[in-house]
């Protein structure tokens, strides 16, 4: 499904990846841990070209993102991203927000596109708020409505960043059950995390970063029960 | 008081000549805010290309030595060279609104541009994210909420335009403050013509301003809680 070789990203003179290879299936849920500046989220942003790679390769389905005149948008349409800091658009009701980019798209009619996305708001269970504005909702309701929102265009791949940093820890579980029921579903994600107990108990593999390479990756129990490069333990002795 | 106040304005029918200048004042200001919005807007998209591809381009570059020009020179220069050089011989209202017309537009960029990237950039990727491409994200949502930021910078920049052009005079152009001046050296009084013709502009200023007000009040509907 998602296949990366060799990928590399300057910031500048600054080597934030340093030649990143993974292969993620159809239907995986892979979950990247590791410390502040490890290049997660940069990793992540590259897969959707919200940063461009210095150089490297990477195919997602039968998209090949680093050729020349590779349609971006077209490719944004099928992996769908949450942020750390939702990016509702604050100008638009809840609703509205949801059913903009399906409806520029032409994907759907109007009513179509409402329909839609009244179930989906349902199912992360924000339903009543459709009317609301995001400056009306709490922090876990607001990144349900983005999860909501990158759903509405049927993604194929969902990539997360963070999107449970930014929020109070009561909060915190809310979103990631809409998280753990989309996973059981089937949707291939990729999930920039510290929810150490989220990557444990959802995650299909676990990819620990640091320095710009992934250094570590494999089962749940492998990385948190036997954990093989030093770094490794020294991390997660740090945040268990 | 009473008195000077009817030679100002009523006697000789007087009245008619601050119309006449009232009507010079509020032709230009109208034309030159409307030549001043289209061409600032155009100029602030220009900049913004710099943006949009991570470097100068070549038209960021024409628009900032525009705006650095035009806001690194004084109007009332600006508007002699109009009238004694470029427009030579023309018409007082065709100088008058395209002097301050282009000298807005620098401002109004500048306005424009400030109020876009005071959007919070994940907004941008919020609408790139979900396939939108630049100009969709910017039109549907960049701008929505840039409007915010910028109408308030803008109606100040109005409220200055219309003032500035009491320089007007300088070259000859009757607007409303030529006509104070003229009545000031028939009548030989100064304040009654002064304060009468400071009320107008002032009257002027506050109809923009509270329709201004009332925009800013309806754009301000998603804040509420």
């Amino acid at each position: 499904m998602i296949d990366v070789k060799n990928l590399h990203k300057y910031f500048g003179s600054l080597e934030v990846l340093k030649g990143i290879n993974c292969h993620i299936n159809k239907g995986e849920c892979v979950c990247v841990i590791g410390p502040s500046g490890s290049g997660k989220s940069t990793f992540l942003r590259c897969l959707n070209l919200l940063e461009t790679p210095t150089k490297g390769e990477i195919v997602i389905g039968d998209m090949h993102l680093m050729e020349r005149g590779f349609d971006v948008d077209a490719m944004r349409k099928r992996v769908g991203m949450v942020f750390q800091h939702f990016n509702l658009f604050p100008h638009l009701t809840i609703l509205d927000n949801v059913t903009l980019a399906p409806i520029r798209h032409k994907m759907m009619t109007e009513a179509q596109a409402k329909e839609k996305a009244m179930e989906l708001l349902n199912r992360v269970g924000v339903g009543d708020k459709a009317d609301n504005y995001p400056v009306q909702l709490s922090g876990g309701q607001k990144q349900r409505v983005a999860i909501a929102r990158s759903l509405a265009l049927s993604p194929e791949v969902m990539l997360f960043d963070e999107p449970t940093s930014a929020l109070d820890p009561e909060m915190v579980g809310e979103v990631l059950e809409v998280m753990k029921q989309l996973a059981e579903e089937g949707m291939t994600m990729i999930v920039v995390t510290h929810e150490m107990g989220f990557a444990r108990e959802v995650a299909d593999r676990v990819l620990f970063m640091d320095g710009g390479v992934i250094l570590e990756e494999g089962t749940p129990e492998e990385i948190f029960d036997h954990p093989k490069e030093e770094r490794t333990k020294e991390f997660l002795s740090k945040v268990l | 008081m009473l008195d000077s106040f009817y030679k100002a304005f009523i006697a000789e029918q007087r009245y008619l000549l601050y119309l006449d200048g009232l009507k010079m004042t509020i032709l230009v200001s109208v034309i030159a805010i409307l030549i001043g919005v289209a061409l600032g807007t155009i100029l602030a998209l220009m900049r913004l290309t710099a943006e949009q591809k991570g470097k100068s381009t070549l038209l960021s570059k024409i628009a900032y030595v525009y705006i650095d020009i035009i806001r690194g020179t004084p109007t009332l220069t600006q508007l002699m060279i109009m009238y004694f050089v470029i427009l030579k011989g023309q018409g007082g209202l065709l100088v008058g609104s395209l002097t301050f017309g282009l000298n807005s537009a620098a401002y109004v960029a500048e306005i424009i541009r400030a109020g876009i990237q005071a959007v919070d950039q994940g907004q941008m990727e919020g609408g790139r994210s979900l396939g939108l491409s630049y100009t969709q994200t910017m039109k549907d949502i960049i701008l929505p909420q840039a409007i915010k930021n910028i109408l308030p910078a803008l109606g100040n920049e109005f409220i200055v335009l219309i003032k500035e052009t009491s320089i007007l005079g300088y070259v000859s152009i009757v607007d409303l403050t030529k006509v104070s001046d003229f009545v000031i050296s028939r009548i030989f009084q100064a304040l009654a013509p002064l304060l009468g013709t400071a009320l107008i502009y002032y009257l002027l200023v506050k109809v923009l301003t509270l329709g201004l007000n009332a925009l800013e009040r309806r754009l301000r509907q998603s804040d509420r809680r």
